[in-house]
């Protein structure tokens, strides 16, 4: 076998990234593995920072789901790293959502780390993802139609309107014009996972097939690699002819199995990878075991789009949000539940009448997590837990509905009940503020003239 | 004829978002002996996924056998998006469980 690519560069001329986390901020960087990264010639450090996986209320409410403590230390981790080496530093979907705020918020940050550290000058490239949703509707009223993605309606006006805040999904475009601009550092708005790796290897004459798959190989970090352990570090090289990536924990390899695993992780189909500008090819990929804990990845195809489409996300605000929870362990109370739902369901109707808000109960121990889907349902457990939503346009309102549809369980009036005390057991005796209540109301895409169109470029100065 | 759980067979059974309107299931085989066992015995075809989460086949919107991976996988669509009030899974990492117990014949 060839020695490992963590030593030494496996063919004239490559481009080396080391990625040290699949959701920059979401979870700390494992120290250990990263330096070893940072020790194995890495032409470039890059992790994505975004997810749809969040759900809706990040992106509608305009925050992170990341605390900013762990963000601040992983960007200062991979900062350090990136000027000590004196190689870019490439950040995507800044903010677990790639809002403009998000990209202002990691720009700052990037700032402030360098003044903390008195970093000499350095050059910040940032882009910005976001559409108004007065764009929308002026194409919608131009006639244009915005397309819905699995299996959704085209957009409409309606939609639009229930819609708070929209991202576009960038492709390699920005980052290659930013790093035109010699940036130092990258901080990308919402943008496919794969493109930030693949951009600075197109931008140096990659085949764009291998490049895109370097950048779908590489975007998780360690979960190419066995056993699992997330946000470890991991190795790429891509060279003219493959695609090789190498595990930088002692502990962790890249196996056959790991790398094709996670080729097709979180993807409806394993073989095609779309983003702005085309697909992905990966039925003819071929995987070999390169040296122990190495992977070679030849064979991947890039198909360029006939028309340049951008995928849209857009998220939704439904209304103010309180959570109460119940327990019971009444063996017929249990067998009964769906009537005392129903009964505190009622005592709501009564207050608020049938429309304006929302209630849902989650039955914990039954079906809470898999709905009608859940083939347990008729076998529940002796005790279960019942969460209870409340959803109204005010707080105040919300706080009502949940705080009836919560205590109106405990006088539910079931007919063989023996116990006329109390038909549920209080953990809390209250009703707790959530975050509101959003939903994904845009995942649809749309026509552009320019893969630049939606994502304006610019560069900063940071440090002393 | 005697079986085994797909859990004794199978190295990985997850469940884990596609995007925001559905949810897909890896199954991945440690040998290409169970791989092809499995795939073979038609426990994970589309048909037995129906029967199993009670749903409609023009919910799976895709089903491959994955052969460098070893593994099969299928995608199911969503009743309402992730996250939206309801919604007790929003990444989509715990639809699995009741592959686990799934009876694999022993094909001899």
């Amino acid at each position: 076998m060839p020695p490992s690519i963590q030593h030494g560069r496996s063919a004239n001329h490559t481009l080396r990234i080391v990625c040290p986390n699949g959701h920059l901020g979401f979870a700390p960087i494992k120290a250990g593995s990263f330096r070893i990264g940072c020790n194995s010639e890495p032409d470039l450090i890059c992790a994505d920072s975004g997810s749809c996986d969040v759900g809706p209320v990040p992106l509608g409410s305009d925050t992170s789901s990341s605390p900013l403590q762990w963000q601040t230390d992983d960007l200062e981790t991979m900062l350090l790293a990136s000027r000590r080496l004196g190689v870019p530093m490439i950040v995507g979907s800044a903010g677990d959502t790639g809002t403009n705020s998000r990209v202002d918020l990691f720009v700052g940050i990037i700032k402030e780390l360098a003044r903390k550290h008195q970093l000499s000058k350095f050059r910040v490239g940032y882009f910005y993802s976001e559409v108004e949703t007065g764009l929308l509707r002026r194409r919608l009223a131009g006639g244009e139609v915005v397309a819905g993605l699995d299996g959704r309606p085209a957009l409409d006006a309606a939609t639009v309107d229930a819609t708070q805040r929209v991202v576009a999904v960038a492709g390699v475009h920005p980052y290659i014009k930013l790093l035109d601009q010699h940036a130092d550092v990258i901080v990308g708005g919402r943008s496919s996972d794969c493109a930030l790796f693949a951009a600075p290897a197109i931008r140096q004459g990659f085949p764009e097939a291998l490049a895109y798959f370097y950048g779908k190989i590489l975007e998780c970090a360690s979960f190419c690699a066995e056993p699992y352990g997330a946000k470890e570090s991991v190795l790429g090289e891509i060279t003219m002819d493959d695609v090789k990536i190498t595990a930088m924990l002692p502990e962790q390899r890249c196996t056959i199995a790991s790398v094709a695993g996670h080729a097709m992780y979180e993807r409806a189909n394993p073989f095609y990878e779309h983003f702005l500008g085309g697909h992905l090819d990966m039925s003819q990929c071929r995987y070999d075991q390169y040296d122990e804990r190495t992977v070679r990845v030849t064979g991947p195809t890039y198909v360029p789009a006939s028309e340049l489409r951008v995928k849209l996300e857009g998220s939704g605000k439904i209304g103010e949000r309180y959570v109460g929870i119940v327990g019971v362990r009444d063996p017929y109370t249990i067998a009964n539940i769906d009537l005392v739902t129903q009964w505190a369901r009622r005592q709501v109707t009564e207050r608020f009448g049938e429309r304006g808000y929302q209630v849902h109960f989650s039955v914990y121990g039954r079906d809470a997590i898999m709905g009608s889907s859940e083939p347990m349902r008729s076998a529940p457990a002796h005790e279960l837990a019942v969460v209870v939503q409340g959803i109204a346009p005010t707080a105040a309102m919300a706080e009502e509905v949940a705080m009836i549809a919560t205590r109106q369980m405990f006088y539910a009036r079931l007919p063989q009940v023996r116990g006329t005390a109390g038909g549920v057991a209080f953990l809390l005796d209250e009703v707790m503020p959530a975050s509101p209540a959003y939903r994904w109301t845009l995942n649809h895409t749309m026509r552009v003239d320019h893969p630049l169109e939606l994502f304006p470029t610019f560069v900063t100065e940071a440090g002393v | 004829m005697a079986g085994r759980k797909l859990s004794e067979i199978a190295k990985t059974i997850r469940s884990k978002n596609a995007g925001v309107d559905k949810i897909t299931f890896d199954v991945i085989f440690p040998d290409r002996t169970s791989y092809e066992l499995v795939r073979e015995s038609g426990v994970l075809s589309r048909d037995a996924m129906c029967r199993i989460f009670g749903i409609d086949a023009a919910r799976i919107t895709d089903h491959v056998a994955f052969e460098p991976a070893l593994a099969i996988k299928f995608t199911i669509a969503r009743m309402v998006p992730s996250g939206s009030p309801g919604d007790a899974d929003i990444f989509g990492a715990q639809q699995y469980g009741p592959l686990l117990d799934i009876e694999v014949p022993d094909g001899r």
